[in-house]
């Protein structure tokens, strides 16, 4: 046993047997921790994604319980310090563990190779060392921040993170770490992408998840060393007082703020560009429409990734920069805030003269329409200059964020987990529960955070531990709200989890979807496909008919043959 | 109707002549957003209503881009997000821009407390200001950032250590009238850049003064020991000093005030530990007593809290205050 390698067990620890599939070709802890299969890669990420997930929640919990009364409904038990390591470790795990892998290491991996025909991701082993460095540091990262603590926020901001007592330096080693796991996955996708598409497949034949992936894995590649240096550089501050941040050495904390932001701000679109990939193979799944404004869509995401790069000043309109720089960042950030609008009206536009199929994914799908809208739209009230002035570090920011990357980003995923969950596990959840924990998660979220839009403007600054009574009341209703957001989610994880146990077994296509994916067996086998699949538009789907003897579509053998022109 | 929700809803009161713009254009994106939330969700509901799957209804072909459409909705948006940039920057270049011949008011950030300076030498730990005159604030930092933040007059900026920056105001409304606090309904400040452990309570209020006041104000601000009794010019100084931050005067003993409550304690018995000691030993709350605690804060820590003190060399307080302080302590109950 000692001299398992990788390759020993992607070679021979799999049997050959056509009737096994990737989940059974092998068992043993071995051949998952070491496998070379983007598949069960996925399937750990998932993993372990929902495990920092289940995290952050409950911490996310424990804030609003806590925020439930002015001066803390835990009395001396959550002190002033304790409150500032607890929405600490909620952000940081958030962002670092789960929101920025989410959608591209765990549904990213498993669906890619399969939407383009291929057996795996180009460097397979790249892959594996992404998901070990994935738990070297998240292990690492959880130590430092549960040991020593951290009270700086997830955001790093110097001088404070200079001179505070808690252990910044092993959060910010953690987060370094972390960081190349995300560059690891980023560039197999991009190389994927360009070399391994089959005959057939060009650019404008990609499904739309595709490009929102390889969108979102040209920021990864390009921003995250930023944030690489970055913490070096705050790592150098403290352990040796470089004097680079540290403005009692002549150095400038609002560097570091560009510097954090110019990583943070194009995260934000590694978060959301693949829940946008996400709504679009949804939206035209389920109204049995290809998707409306494909091109525009395409180019979209990656307008929006380059158009990132160029927007992260408007964190700081408050932070002393000069009013030429504010007026131009609150300038460029409109012009982004435009593609995403054109996505909006696609996706609706999608739904014309549709057969609308109101399975659970779709129904994740309407949720995020209305979310992300509400998200994008108060991104508007921060981008106007006089405004953000006044709303700026207030829970309307709160408020805002959440609604993109909680509403967009993780309503999206779950959505994402529903429609590919057949695919993934060969069962069948329950569609009515499904659906209902789908509202009741709907429910919940926009009582949390719609009252903090309206105590953020009517002045609540953020990070505050106790605040004025005059608040109160937006915060009981924020905390009633959490508590039905969390009743939600687990709810909705739960009809997962039991659909392994007690679901129908799942047809190969049971939605009628025309990517490739869902032309192999469900859950696929080992090698993925027997036969390179042949490339059709990915959102024709004339020649699907449902069967309702397997509950799913099969080729129409008697459908007109398809025109070859592509569908946009 | 909709306005004046949306008015008393999402608002505190507009108590500066910024304020009414700010507010202007926060209702001119909240009712276009309004519109545009509503139609793509009306379209949204109207087309799973009507095209939603059930027996006998069939997808039927529609084109799946039509350019006129998409570039309608390219650039009906991108001109009123124009027009919000336009009206948003604009706003934004007053704000930063003081007008001249502004009254200046000089601002210290620390953790955590707020010093605010006048011009004649007054200085105080809650921010008075006259009505219906221009002020600015320049903002300083002594540690970390901070950020000045007055939501009833729209304006915030962030103190950065070693650097200035400024903002300015003219109020619209006073607070209230005559210099007796009691009968002012104070607006609040707060600290809106994470700064620490006591972030959340960095807040004070803000008072509003007719001009008449405001002269009389600063000018008994100036000369706190000559123009008030040592009991009030201990008041005053155990604000301003940043006493108040750590002790509670109405007996609050939670781990909200690192130190412990000053009220009622004169000529009381207390168990301390000196410095260098395990074991505690008991002292008196009397003149001597509390001088050392303020000169030497940790030579000896009451039982049960934790060091931690700030030093008060007789820089920072004067004997004479000490005196005034040791005033006003006997005074409250
Ligand atoms: C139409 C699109 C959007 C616009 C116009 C917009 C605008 C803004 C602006 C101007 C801020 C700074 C506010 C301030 O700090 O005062 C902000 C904050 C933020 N936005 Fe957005 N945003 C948009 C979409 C998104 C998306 C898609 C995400 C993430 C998936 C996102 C995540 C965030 C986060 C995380 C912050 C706050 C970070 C922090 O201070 O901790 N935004 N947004
Ligand atoms: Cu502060």
């Amino acid at each position: 046993m000692s001299t398992i390698t990788p390759e020993t067990q992607i070679d021979s620890g799999h049997n050959d047997d056509p009737s096994s599939n990737y989940l059974t070709s092998s068992s043993g802890f071995m051949s998952w921790a070491f496998t070379l299969d983007h598949k069960r890669i996925g399937v750990m990420y998932l993993v372990g994604i929902f495990a920092a997930f289940f995290l952050g929640g409950v911490l996310a919990l424990l804030l609003r319980l806590h925020l439930m009364v002015p001066n803390g409904l835990f009395g001396d038990w959550v002190s002033l310090d304790s409150y500032n390591q607890l929405f600490t470790l909620h952000g940081a795990v958030m962002t670092f563990l789960f929101i920025i892998p989410s959608i591209p290491a765990a549904l990213g991996n498993f669906v890619l190779p399969l939407m383009v025909g291929a057996k795996d991701v180009a460097f397979p082993r790249m892959n594996l060392a992404s998901f070990h460095l994935w738990v070297f540091g998240a292990i690492f990262f959880l130590i430092a921040l549960v040991t020593t603590g951290l009270d700086t926020g997830w955001t790093f901001y110097t001088p404070y993170s200079i001179e505070t007592q808690t252990n910044v330096v092993a959060a910010t080693i953690g987060a370094f770490i972390l960081g190349f796991s995300s560059i690891f996955t980023g560039l197999n996708f991009i190389v994927t992408v360009n070399t391994m598409r089959p005959p057939g497949m060009t650019w404008f034949k990609m499904p739309l998840f595709m490009w929102a992936i390889y969108a979102t894995a040209i920021i990864q590649i390009l921003a995250t060393p930023v944030l690489g240096i970055t913490l070096l550089l705050l790592m150098g501050e403290r352990i040796l007082g470089i004097g680079i941040f540290d403005p009692s050495m002549g150095g400038d904390p609002v560097l570091f703020q560009h510097f954090f932001w110019f990583y943070s701000h194009p995260a934000v679109y590694i978060m959301i560009l693949p829940a946008m990939g996400i709504i679009s193979e949804l939206m035209s799944v389920y109204s049995r429409k290809p998707i409306f404004g494909y091109t525009f869509i395409a180019y979209s995401s990656i307008a929006i990734a380059l158009l990132g790069f160029l927007v992260w000043g408007h964190h700081m309109f408050v932070s002393g920069q000069s009013p030429m720089s504010a007026v131009i960042f609150s300038g460029l950030t409109f012009s982004v805030s435009i593609p995403s609008a054109i996505k909006v009206f696609n996706w609706t536009a999608t739904m014309y003269k549709g057969n609308i199929n109101l399975a659970t994914p779709m129904c994740y799908a309407l949720s995020f329409l209305f979310l992300f809208t509400i998200g994008g739209l108060t991104g508007l009230f921060l981008g106007a200059l006089a405004t953000d002035v006044h709303l700026h570090d207030t829970y309307f920011v709160v408020a805002h964020f959440h609604y993109v990357m909680m509403g967009g980003t993780v309503i999206a995923f779950v959505g994402g987990l529903y429609h590919w969950w057949p695919k993934m596990f060969g069962v069948m959840y329950n569609e009515t529960f499904g659906r209902l924990f789908c509202a009741v998660v709907f429910f919940g979220f926009n009582l949390t955070f719609l009252p903090q839009f309206v105590m953020g403007s009517r002045g609540m600054p953020r990070r505050y531990a106790t605040y004025v009574e005059e608040y109160q009341i937006y915060h009981v209703l924020s905390t009633i709200g959490a508590l039905t957001l969390g009743i939600g989610m687990v709810g909705a994880i739960a009809v997962l989890v039991i659909s392994l146990f007690k679901g129908r077994k799942a047809p190969a296509n049971p939605w009628g979807a025309a990517t490739l994916e869902w032309t192999c067996t469900s859950p696929p086998p080992y090698y993925n496909f027997e036969h390179a699949p042949h490339v059709d538009s990915p959102y024709d789907y004339s020649d699907l008919k449902y069967d309702a003897r397997i509950g799913g579509y099969v080729k129409d053998p008697n459908a007109p043959k398809k025109s070859s022109s592509d569908h946009h | 109707m909709l306005s004046i929700l949306a008015d008393t809803m999402f608002f505190p009161p507009e108590r500066s002549t910024v304020a009414g713009s700010v507010d202007g254009l926060f209702d001119f994106i909240y009712y276009l957003s309004l519109f545009f939330f509503v139609l793509i969700i009306g379209f949204m509901i109207y087309f799973v209503l009507k095209y939603y799957q059930r027996d006998g209804h069939t997808e039927a072909p529609s084109p799946s881009h039509n350019e006129t459409l998409e570039i309608t909705w390219s650039v009906i948006p991108s001109i009123l997000v124009g027009v919000i940039f336009f009206f948003g920057f604009t706003e934004y270049l007053n704000m930063r821009e003081a007008p001249e011949n502004a009254y200046e008011i000089q601002v210290v950030a620390s953790k955590w407390n707020w010093v605010f300076k006048y011009p004649n030498g007054a200085e105080s730990g809650d921010l008075h200001i006259p009505v219906d005159r221009d002020v600015k604030f320049l903002l300083q930092s002594q540690d970390v950032l901070h950020s000045f933040y007055i939501p009833a007059f729209r304006i915030k900026m962030d103190c950065v250590p070693q650097r200035y920056t400024w903002t300015w105001v003219r109020a619209t409304h006073t607070t209230g009238s005559g210099l007796d606090e009691s009968s002012h309904e104070p607006l609040r400040l707060f600290c809106a850049e994470y700064c620490g452990q006591q972030h959340s309570i960095m807040h004070r209020k803000v008072f509003v003064h007719e001009t008449a006041d405001f002269d009389q104000w600063v000018e008994k601000a100036a000369n706190i020991l000559e123009n008030n009794t040592p009991e009030e010019a201990g008041k005053i100084l155990f604000g301003r000093k940043g006493c108040a931050q750590c002790h509670s005067v109405d007996g609050d003993n939670s781990a909200k005030y690192p130190g412990p409550p000053l009220n009622g304690q004169w000529g009381t018995e207390r168990q301390v530990t000196p410095r260098g000691s395990s074991s505690p030993i008991t002292v008196t709350m009397d003149e001597n007593y509390v001088r050392q605690s303020i000169r030497q804060p940790n030579s000896e820590i009451v039982v049960g809290r934790k060091p931690g003190m700030t030093v008060f060399t007789p820089q920072l307080l004067k004997d004479e205050e000490i005196t005034a302080i040791i005033a006003y302590l006997k005074s409250i109950k």
